[in-house]
């Protein structure tokens, strides 16, 4: 198990806390429920920071890991500024307790934005404390004194002070507010910038437990789920005798999986001495669902709805601006296209799960959540349990994706729990419960038209887009912004929507709604650049225009044009892009892809080749990313990138897709919702980085979209075939 | 029934069904093998069984007999294991980490039958093995670095 960060009472009892402006930090509170363990000889500096006897330092990392690196990143902030050595530190992950430690949530690329300057402002906090200690010892100015690898010295009397010394007289001293304490210039970082390894890494190579699924606690027993495989079913009976009845199992617990209101129940929970006892169960299991009417989603409806729809006028309106019909009468050329993608699972390779164990009126759970304050809030709605009486505690995550922003899992063992008070209980999702219970990309359909003038600019751009929704409202996931590029860049704009109806819970999936967009866009862009006879790097960079900041608008942030034009040209120059359209269909070809998301600027290039029976080679991918001043910590930045370009491809080129068939996903494991393996990856993926003078942004999302148009038209170039549909099939893409 | 694993032998009461993966974290709290998709399509619970790589969530424990069975706990006792976790440690392999046993497992296979495997040949023989945050071009160079490693006899 990780050691949660809990602060020891006898250390507490001796620290100051650290109040800040930003994180209003509060001590105290990692004291709630008597269940501080500890008792080294460790001083706490503030929440974040505690000093040992030998000088090295434990450092909590408060958000959650799901491979993004964020355990390791975070840290590496606070060490900067504490001005320790990198092999000083252990790092602890912390107890979720947004009290205390602010937001901890992993999605959104935005770990690295909301936290650059509070983690750096917590370690050079704890810094000045210690150099105050240190100047009140010797009687000195603190501005004579300066530190270094962990040790505090005072030049011009010639002396030196470990950290671990000074430490106890340090967290008696006043906490300074956050954002008066200095911090360092860029050009003396010196781990910011600089490579580091996953903290974890060598506890994963020697197989230690580290995952929610890898949780063992004394007595613990085991629950397998049988959910209304249709989505807002419920459950009309059941008869759970034949299960009673196999040795192992202990009970049987209706439960709510989550989507459903309070007091409705659409879960089965077998509770065994076993999880494999437990799975093996549920064919024993008999049960009747209400399924009302449910029966009538399926993938097949939805097509028919979304063409009547696009037949029709939309709904409503996403954004109008100027008179677009009026510029679509008065272009030189037309371009008309249809656009559209499926529903999508997650496919996280540690299928969900959760431990429970539920005592003397609280809930401690452990958790594997990308949000877990946001499970914190669901549990004890359903519990009707004080949100102080949970304790969670945060495990190591086998991949996001965004599935795990959602808590259905910690809402579901918490009834488990409950139901056998007193024994920790496991549950764990089978592969199919896992791809079949999901929280799905949308499916969505786009009808685009352009107009281009009389020098091949595009001046007019409609859109009619389908997804779904209710009340007029896009659900979970569904949205698209007004600002989907170029739409500020044009004089005349209509983006209409209509929205159709699902019994589908739907979520992020990794670079939400981009990954999708990214796709419609850039490849009707080319389109478009085709038409006005240029290609398509030097189509956008005309739209682009002169550099400058085009304004935020509601959710969608400010959009710079100059770092958009940087990117792409850079990757051009990277890629060596000979700016020329491709001349026929040769069976190898490139493609480039713009996308600005999650606050990064990405431009791809990808090269494929497409035998004559219709193999897809991906060969090469050139990136070039713009995220703000600094790349945090590159050997992880360049895994993330490479990462999330393969994963564009898995989005696109191996099948992916959701059905749904009488209201039930038809997809049940990796042989019907295929993963991306190692031969379909390509050789390289080189990746590169241009700086520019603004606070540094994630990295877990925004190299993603832009690859999947990339590919879509490298393969036009290759083929002359227009894919307009995803996943990708050259039977279906259009000549 | 007996069962060794990691040169170790247990004594386990289990149904001859029950899945050795199973067996392995139930039973003796060896948690490193993963379970990923209980069909043999992910490879996250691979082991070894006399050398041979096998999917432990489809291999009845009834069936292992005195076969030995490694773990990543143990492949380090493997010839060329130190090798490749020294090269996966070397080169910051995982994101999230949660298949990389399995793929650790098949890659010490691979070294052991094959020195100095090609991309293709690291393609064929790592299929198997789905890496979610696909973390494949690392795996290929990891693979490269330590069978260049162990041609030299030397740790990375």
């Amino acid at each position: 198990m990780n050691a949660p960060f809990e602060i020891s009472r006898r250390s507490f009892l001796s620290a100051s806390l650290l109040a800040g402006a930003v994180l209003s930090f509060q001590a105290r509170l990692a004291l709630a429920g008597d269940g501080a363990t500890g008792g080294e000889d460790e001083t706490v500096l503030n929440a974040f920071v505690r000093i040992n006897p030998d000088n090295s330092v434990i450092i909590g990392a408060k958000n959650p890991e799901i491979g993004q690196g964020v355990k390791t990143m975070l840290p590496m902030l606070i060490a900067e500024e504490l001005d320790v050595d990198w092999d000083q530190v252990h790092i602890e992950q912390t107890l979720a307790d947004d009290k205390l430690y602010g937001r901890q949530s992993a999605g959104g690329s935005r770990s690295t934005p909301v936290n650059w300057l509070p983690m750096r402002q917590t370690g050079a906090a704890a810094r000045q404390m210690l150099v105050t200690a240190a100047a009140a010892q010797w009687g000195v100015a603190p501005a004579s004194v300066t530190t270094a690898k962990g040790m505090v010295h005072h030049e011009p009397s010639g002396r030196s002070a470990t950290y671990a010394s000074l430490a106890e007289a340090a967290s008696a001293i006043e906490p300074p507010a956050l954002d008066t304490v200095p911090l360092k210039p860029d050009d003396s970082f010196r781990i910011i910038g600089t490579s580091r390894r996953g903290v974890d890494t060598p506890a994963i190579l020697q197989g230690k437990p580290l995952f929610g699924i890898d949780t063992e606690l004394p007595g613990m027993v085991y629950a397998a789920i049988e959910a209304c495989p249709v989505f807002l079913g419920t459950i009309g009976s059941f008869d759970d005798a034949a299960v009673k009845a196999i040795k192992g199992v202990i009970a049987v617990v209706p439960i709510n999986s989550g989507i459903l209101p309070k007091g409705k129940f659409d879960t089965l929970a077998i509770v065994a001495d076993s999880w494999w006892t437990a799975q093996q169960a549920r064919s024993q299991l008999k049960v009747e669902w209400d399924l009302g009417d449910l029966k009538q989603f399926s993938t097949e409806a939805y097509a028919a709805q979304a063409d009547a729809a696009l037949e029709g006028a939309p709904q409503g309106d996403i954004l109008k601006k100027g008179d677009v019909e009026a510029g679509l009468a008065g272009a030189v050329k037309t371009v008309s296209a249809r656009y559209d993608y499926p529903f999508l699972a997650h496919c996280t390779l540690e299928p969900q799960n959760c431990t429970g164990l539920f005592e003397d009126g609280a809930l401690t759970l452990w958790a594997p959540s990308q949000s877990p304050g946001s499970g914190r809030r669901q549990v004890s709605d359903i519990l009707d349990l004080p949100q102080d009486a949970i304790t969670i505690h945060m495990t190591r995550i086998g991949g996001g994706f965004g599935r795990r922003l959602m808590a259905d899992y910690m809402v579901q063992v918490a009834q488990i729990a409950r139901a056998v008070p007193g024994k920790p209980v496991k549950m764990i999702y089978a592969r199919a419960d896992d791809v079949r219970h999901d929280y799905y990309r949308p499916a969505g359909w786009h009808a685009l038209t352009a107009g281009l003038d009389k020098d091949g600019r595009l001046v007019a751009l409609r859109d009619h887009f389908v997804s779904f929704g209710a009340d007029g409202q896009p659900i979970r996931a569904a949205e698209m912004e007004e600002t989907e590029f170029p739409a500020q860049l044009l004089p005349d704009v209509h983006f209409g929507v209509s929205y159709l109806a699902t019994n589908l819970p739907t979520g992020w999936l990794r670079a939400p709604t981009s990954n999708a967009m990214a796709f419609v866009f850039q490849s009707f862009l080319d389109e478009l650049a085709e038409a006005a006879g240029v290609d398509l790097p030097t189509f956008v960079l005309g739209l682009l225009g002169e550099d400058r900041l085009l304004p935020a608008v509601g959710r969608a942030p400010q959009f710079n044009t100059g770092r958009a034009r940087a990117v792409i040209e850079e990757v051009c120059k990277f890629a060596g892009w000979d700016g020329k359209r491709p001349t026929g269909a040769s069976g190898k070809g490139r493609g480039f892809g713009f996308y600005f998301s999650h606050a990064g600027y990405f431009a791809e290039v990808l090269d494929v080749a497409v035998s004559e029976a219709g193999d897809i080679v991906v060969e090469k991918v050139h990136v070039v990313g713009d995220i703000g001043s600094h790349v945090i910590n590159p050997i992880n930045a360049e895994s993330q990138v490479q990462g999330s370009v393969l994963d564009g491809l898995a989005q696109s080129m191996i099948g992916q897709k959701i059905d749904q068939s009488e209201g039930a996903i038809v997809q049940e494991n990796f042989d019907s919702f295929p993963l991306l393996r190692i031969e379909t990856a390509p050789r390289e993926v080189v990746v590169k980085f241009v700086t520019s003078p603004y606070p540094p942004t994630g990295l877990g999302e925004p190299a993603l979209p832009p690859v999947i148009p990339a590919l879509t038209n490298a393969i036009y170039a290759a083929t002359g075939k227009r894919v307009r549909s995803l996943p990708i099939s050259l039977d279906n893409a259009v000549a | 029934m007996d069962l060794t694993v990691n040169r170790v032998k247990h004594s386990v009461t289990a149904d001859p069904e029950k899945p050795l993966l199973w067996v392995l974290r139930e039973d003796l709290h060896l948690l490193g093998a993963k379970f990923g998709c209980g069909a043999g399509l992910c490879g996250a619970c691979t082991v070894l069984l006399d050398g041979q790589p096998v999917r432990s969530c489809l291999t009845p424990v009834g069936a292992v007999g005195e076969a030995a069975v490694t773990t990543i706990e143990d492949v380090a006792s493997q010839p060329a294991g130190q090798y490749v976790l020294d090269a996966w440690a070397d080169l910051d392999v995982p994101q999230c980490g949660y298949c990389q046993a399995g793929q650790i497992v098949s890659a010490t296979w691979l070294l052991g039958q094959m020195p100095d495997p090609q991309d293709e040949d690291i393609d064929a023989a790592m299929s198997g093995n789905i890496c979610r945050c696909s973390t494949y071009l690392r795996i290929r160079k990891a693979i490269k670095a330590a069978a260049k490693a162990q041609g030299k006899g030397e740790a990375a």
